[in-house]
């Protein structure tokens, strides 16, 4: 029981001490406190609505998709096949970006390139369909059309960049983090 | 969306079910185990948002895009977006309203772009599953991307 507590206490460790400063905050700034509260309560809310749902999914994922189809879609050699994967899996998603990294993270241990898992983490962060139509909105057709079509040519660079940059002892230690993840 | 997402889990979870029990068993606990595994920087981002979002307002936001502010305002932009982290149907009304008051093209799109492909406060999360490195090259490398959306735009539009 001690040493269950401890161990808690050791992995949320930064958390409660925000957790503490926003109590402080409560006390002897009961303004910005009680906004902060609402805005994490807000935020709380809008995570709750995607995350437990997208763990579900990749857990599912996980015991009854094959490495073997998923690196045959996604992996070394599915070549351009696998980079419109990545964007229509990205770009069809929902929720904020932190969403997206547990996600990457299953593409990744079920042997998906790099590359496509980052192509997939940048159409996440800026294409999304849904998030295009508000833009489109409230800034106009020219503005989200002239930024979506910047942001294809600039997600596959980032992507194309970072996986040149990586040694093979990062994509070894990338394999690891997965594997330790899920 | 929540419901899509939700239902879409559930009848997952369904199908999975007359498929195998012993399968999705062992799918949920994965799931329970990689959620309690990113738990606690969750949270931490959370209280982090909370908090930042309390005392930086969208006012002040404005503040630091008005007119004439330049590329020191671009910069601005691109700085306040990649620390902020508020959700798109917020962001956009935001964006607009600041066009409005008299923030530049170039300062807009720099803010929505950093704001949605760079993210400082979820770091933490992003480096459990990426490691430091892909984390540091994709942040910095979207920030440098988004300057040069924030160039192209202030020049066409």
């Amino acid at each position: 029981m001690k040493i269950k507590l401890i161990g808690f206490v050791k992995r949320y460790k930064t958390f409660l001490i925000l957790f503490a400063v926003n109590l402080l905050l409560l006390i002897f700034a009961p303004d910005l406190g009680t906004k902060a509260v609402s805005i994490t309560q807000n935020n709380l809310w809008e995570m709750l609505s995607v995350i437990p749902p997208i763990f579900i999914l990749l857990g599912l994922l996980d015991v009854w998709v094959k490495k073997e189809t998923m690196v045959k879609y996604m992996g070394e050699g599915s070549g351009l096949i696998g980079i419109l994967i990545a964007f229509f899996l990205g770009s069809a998603a929902a929720g904020p970006l932190y969403a997206a990294f547990p996600v990457a993270g299953i593409l990744l241990k079920k042997g998906s390139k790099i590359s496509n898992v980052l192509i997939f983490i940048g159409a996440w962060s800026t294409m999304k369909i849904p998030l295009l139509m508000f833009e489109t909105n409230a800034l106009g057709l020219e503005f989200s059309m002239l930024r979506l079509g910047m942001n294809i040519f600039g997600i596959l660079i980032i992507s194309f960049v970072i996986d040149n940059l990586l040694k093979e002892k990062d994509r070894v230690e990338l394999c690891k983090l997965a594997e330790d993840l899920l | 969306m929540t419901i899509l997402f939700y239902s879409l889990a559930f009848a997952g979870l369904i199908a999975s079910f007359f498929k195998s029990k012993e399968k999705t068993k062992m799918a949920l606990k994965k799931a329970w185990k990689s959620f309690e595994n990113i738990l606690p920087q969750f949270l931490s981002v959370l209280i982090v948002i909370g908090i930042m979002l309390a005392i930086l307002t969208p006012q002040q936001i404005s503040a630091f895009l008005g007119a004439e502010s330049g590329w020191w305002g671009v910069m601005t932009a691109a700085f306040l977006g990649a620390v902020t982290l508020i959700p798109g149907f917020v962001a956009f009304p935001l964006a607009a309203a600041l066009l409005h008051s008299g923030a530049g093209y170039m300062q807009i799109a720099a803010f929505v772009s950093t704001l949605m492909m760079v993210g400082i406060v979820t770091i933490p999360v992003e480096i459990k599953y990426f490691g430091k490195k892909i984390t540091f090259l994709r942040n910095a490398l979207a920030f440098v991307f988004s300057l040069i959306v924030a160039a192209v735009m202030g020049v066409l539009l």
